[in-house]
């Protein structure tokens, strides 16, 4: 057996790999799950948060930034931890699933509350004068002609955070969520063979290459444009 | 009177700016307001339709009271229209969405009437054919054109310019002008405020000098221009007119 052969049949073992493609696909069904809802439930809660912000009030706003700036300091697997094992003491058990969907979408929603924020405070004030000299109402404004301009700035951004969030399904493990990387490693456990691994490595990659592939299209899109 | 502000006040923090303005300004009048940089002239135009709101004082405008905590003022700001130094336009609406956004959503038009309405106004500015295009499309002068479309489409009973040409090249100042003439020969009231001498002696009933958040002075172009009572109002002249 020379070294290549040897290599192979450790890492690219046709025969567990076989044994294990079903696993590892239904891995990548539950991944997909939930990074839709991590993406839908996220980017929805930012915007709201950022819309809410945009009122000025500001006791409420000060409650926002407290939550956005929480959860953008806790590591993500930490809160998916807390959540998990935490909140059963309080009388709620969220199963793996639900507990790293939520724990995801809040740090999302703090950063996307953050970037879409950021965007709204980079329309001009004239934009807001203009378009309230002319009698539309607070909320018109806003939603007619400052969001379109913030939306169109804040895409790029929202894009590699959207990704990179969505990377962190793979704690789900630690709390037992059979996604990709649960999947793979309980099976290199059971075949005591890494071929697994790589085959979770591969998942990854066929469901998150085209996604950077396509922010990296919008970000040149959105940079011409304006 | 249509506009009637009296006694305005105006503090940002410690800073006063108006300091007691009384400005009445009658129906086809149009009023011109020169005044040194800082002076208070656009914070006393916004005052008229509350995009700022005066410390103290009252503004009436058309029969409504402005500061009125029961006036609708979305209802209110449509019979006051508004063109600003800086445009302003909606840059991811065409020329046509820009006039027409307000005819939809706050004078409640159809899309369909609104879009003949706009046009209309288009064809008022000289633009019926730049409908499509975008502000980014447009020239300075062009897109300054735009705005006042989108002011008269509401049809407001008088009409702020805040510097209209100021962030103008040169050569593309004559075109707003013109429009405005054409407004002013259409009996639109107007209150200007602006550098360009040539237009308010051609054009103004009555030219206002403010300095340092008051009225100094005020009367006919010829004779604030040709005879100020106030040295200010002679110093100022005479610094505009050396440029
Ligand atoms: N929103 C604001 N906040 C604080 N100060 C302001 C604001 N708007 C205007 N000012 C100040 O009020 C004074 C008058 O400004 P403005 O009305 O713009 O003068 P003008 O249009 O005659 O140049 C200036 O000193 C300016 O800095
Ligand atoms: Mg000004």
């Amino acid at each position: 057996m020379t070294g290549w052969d040897r290599f192979a049949e450790t890492f690219f073992n046709a025969k567990v790999m076989a044994k294990y493609l079903p696993d590892i696909l239904y891995g990548m069904v539950v991944t997909i799950e939930l990074a839709v809802l991590i993406i839908l439930s996220g980017l929805f809660a930012g915007l709201v948060l950022a819309l809410i912000r945009s009122l000025g009030v500001r006791p409420l706003n000060w409650l926002i930034i407290f939550i956005v700036d929480l959860f953008r300091s806790l590591p993500p697997l930490v809160i998916i931890v807390l959540i998990y094992f935490g909140l059963p003491a309080a009388g709620a058990s969220p199963s793996g699933f639900v507990s790293t969907w939520i724990s995801l979408a809040l740090v999302l929603m703090a950063f996307a509350e953050e970037i879409f924020w950021a965007g709204i405070t980079s329309v001009p004030r004239g934009q807001w004068e203009a378009a309230r000299s002319t009698g539309l109402s607070f909320v018109q404004t806003l939603l007619e002609v400052v969001l379109p301009q913030a939306l169109r700035l804040t895409i790029a951004p929202l894009t590699n955070r959207t990704i990179a969030i969505t990377k962190g399904t793979a704690l789900g493990t630690v709390v037992a969520v059979t996604e990709i990387l649960g999947q793979a490693s309980s099976a290199m456990s059971n075949s005591y063979n890494p071929s697994p691994l790589m085959m979770g490595a591969t998942a990854y990659l066929v469901l998150f290459l085209p996604v950077v592939v396509a922010a990296r299209w919008i970000e040149t899109r959105f940079a011409w444009k304006r | 009177m249509i506009v009637s502000a009296k006694d305005i006040h105006k503090h940002f923090g410690a800073l006063h700016v108006l300091k007691g303005v009384d400005l009445d300004v009658a129906e086809r009048e149009l009023v011109f307001v020169i005044g040194p940089s800082g002076s208070g002239k656009s914070t006393l135009l916004r005052c008229l339709n509350r995009l700022e709101r005066p410390t103290s004082g009252s503004v009436r405008v058309d029969g409504i009271d402005m500061l009125a905590p029961s006036t609708d003022i979305n209802h209110a700001r449509q019979r006051i229209g508004m063109v600003f130094q800086s445009f302003n336009l909606y840059p991811h609406m065409t020329a046509l969405g820009n006039v027409t956004l307000a005819l939809r959503k706050v004078a409640g038009k159809s899309r369909a009437e609104a879009d003949v309405l706009g046009q209309a106004a288009l064809e008022r500015v000289g633009l019926a054919d730049r409908a499509s295009h975008r502000p980014a499309e447009l020239s300075g002068g062009q897109q300054q054109r735009v705005a006042i479309a989108r002011a008269i489409a509401l049809e407001p009973r008088v009409m702020l310019f805040d510097e209209p040409t100021s962030a103008l090249d040169p050569e593309l100042v004559g075109s707003v002008l013109a429009v405005m003439r054409s407004l002013r020969e259409s009996g639109m009231t107007m209150i200007v405020v602006s550098h360009e001498m040539g237009f308010a002696r051609a054009a103004a009933d009555r030219v206002v000098f403010m300095d340092d958040g008051l009225i100094v002075e005020q009367g006919p172009p010829a004779a604030i221009f040709e005879h100020p009572t106030h040295e200010r109002t002679r110093a100022f002249i005479g610094q505009i007119q050396r440029h």
